[in-house]
């Protein structure tokens, strides 16, 4: 079975899999579908010899925040009757949003075919290795890097800061 | 790849299959026996001579029990739940390496089924996504204990994966590799991490127990207080597999902790020896330091009570994680010095 076969075939898989989050009824096979969709997508990367973006987004992804959606959904246990209505307004901007994303991802398609490419290549073979990126990372793309992590750093410092202050109130 | 590799991969795969549910097992029998000896009972001796064939008729039990689904369980979800627990608990021994290369045959064959560059992320991978099994099981059981046991699991899980990782980075930082087989290669003889490391390695063994579910963080299954837990509402073979995957994680993660801290499969005086000699050797050497990991966690369980939730958490974030990162900090510094880059 040539590369082209299998990235054909798990790219189908890959886009069955995330209209099932859409589609699905019930919220926690949604999110079970996105975990699928996750592992599909790793699957993706280790096609392109991207072992180390691969296993990063199978633990970040599949194991953490995954979870965590799942830990929300659970204790929510939202059903048919809990269902809030949506209005009109959210409704036509939710088209809106969706449309205009899907026109920037067909803008960045357009690109690919023009090029002639068709399917992924990865220009060096072993880019996706974690000694060729950890090099990277620390030299070309540090400042990048640095500011990323910074900003990570923040966003965890805010999620603390907000919590604690929800406690301050209820004590 | 050739076809004598695939043959041997797969042979390969096979026994450690066969061998895991095998030791998964008889940990049961030993795990009886074990809290028998501490209790000061006499243990299971009705089935075959000191009871030795007791995991037989308990598998034979199991298989005969009635298969019962609740009636508002979410059918599926509720058959794939201890499905996804033994796949998570049986995966990661695919990434350990069991000895060193056995020469069977004229060809040289590596006791490894898969020499990842990312091993050990690999076996985090793994380990993050082991949750999947409890939640799924117990929030799809439909019941209100089942959804406590299946939420405290994964508030644990991803509680404590944060130290354990921090812990064995620290191992990484020192081999310069992610891989296990060079992690272990680094370890030749006597050259054990645990003698470079010994918090991180206290840290990555109370996280492993928080890990497993295991006493006395067995909080997921806290029967004073959840009936059973995730799997209060599981019966059958079903329920043999979610006690089956705990044993055979335990299994697989007393091997993990040995390749990271205890050499692997190096032992004192290695050089001595050669070709399938030192692999045997090699392999039993493994196997003894499994086997004694297996035993100190079950005397752990029996020896010390169940936390309580809140300590629990208190453990994990503001003693367990302070603790690895200042020694993570610690050990960047001494590398950074020893590679003379300050």
């Amino acid at each position: 079975m040539s590369l082209q076969m299998i990235s054909v075939i798990l790219g189908s898989l890959t886009i069955a899999s995330g209209l099932m989050v859409v589609l699905s009824k019930h919220p926690i096979r949604s999110v079970i579908y996105l975990v699928i969709t996750f592992f599909f997508i790793s699957a993706m990367y280790i096609l392109m010899n991207a072992q180390f973006l691969a296993i990063v987004n199978m633990i970040v992804y599949a194991g953490a925040i995954m979870v965590l959606f799942l830990f929300v959904l659970m204790l929510l246990n939202l059903n048919k009757e809990m269902e809030p209505e949506t209005s009109r307004m959210s409704l036509i901007t939710a088209v809106i949003a969706g449309g205009t994303l899907f026109l920037v991802m067909i803008t960045a398609l357009r690109d690919t075919f023009q090029y002639g490419k068709g399917y992924v290549q990865v220009p060096v073979q072993d880019a996706g290795l974690v000694e060729k990126l950890g090099k990277l990372l620390f030299s070309k793309y540090l400042v990048p890097f640095e500011i990323s992590s910074i900003l990570f750093i923040a966003a965890m410092v805010g999620a603390v800061l907000l919590a604690k202050r929800e406690k301050q109130i209820i004590d | 790849m050739d076809t004598a590799m695939l043959i041997e991969k797969s042979a390969l795969v096979l026994l450690l299959f066969l061998i895991s549910l095998g030791v998964a097992a008889y940990q049961t029998y030993f795990e009886r026996k074990l809290a028998a000896w501490i209790q000061d009972r006499v243990g299971p001796d009705r089935a075959g001579p000191f009871g030795i064939l007791q995991p037989i008729a308990d598998g034979t039990k199991m298989f005969l029990k009635e298969d019962f689904i609740p009636a508002k369980a979410d059918k599926w979800l509720f058959i794939i739940g201890p499905g996804i627990s033994m796949f998570t608990a049986l995966i990661t021994s695919s990434v350990i390496p069991w000895g060193t290369n056995l020469n069977l045959f004229g060809r040289d064959i590596s006791l490894q089924v898969a020499d990842f560059n990312i091993g050990i992320l690999f076996v985090f991978g793994v380990v993050s996504i082991g949750v999947y099994g409890i939640m799924i099981g117990g929030w799809a059981s439909n019941n209100k204990y089942s959804l406590y046991g299946a939420i405290r699991a994964s508030s644990q899980m991803i509680s404590y994966e944060l130290a354990m990782g921090i812990s064995a980075i620290t191992i990484v930082m020192l081999t310069g590799s992610l891989s296990l087989n060079d992690i272990v290669q680094s370890q030749h003889g006597m050259n054990w991490n645990v003698f470079y490391q010994p918090l991180a390695f206290f840290i990555f063994f109370i996280t492993s127990l928080a890990e497993l579910n295991r006493a006395p963080f067995d909080l997921p299954e806290c029967e004073s207080e959840l009936i059973g837990g995730y799997h209060t509402e599981y019966s059958s073979m079903k329920l043999g597999l979610y006690l089956f995957s705990e044993y055979t994680s335990m299994f697989v993660s007393s091997a993990i902790m040995a390749v990271l801290f205890f050499g692997g499969y190096n032992f004192p005086g290695m050089d001595a020896f050669s070709g399938n000699t030192l692999a045997i050797l090699s392999i039993a050497a493994f196997a003894l330091k499994i086997f004694l990991f297996i035993f100190v966690i079950m005397w752990i369980r029996w020896t010390i009570p169940r936390f309580r939730f809140d300590q629990l958490m208190h453990l994990g974030w503001k003693v367990l994680i302070p603790v690895a990162i200042v020694n993570m900090l610690i050990t960047g510094l001494v590398v950074a010095w020893n590679q003379g880059w300050m």
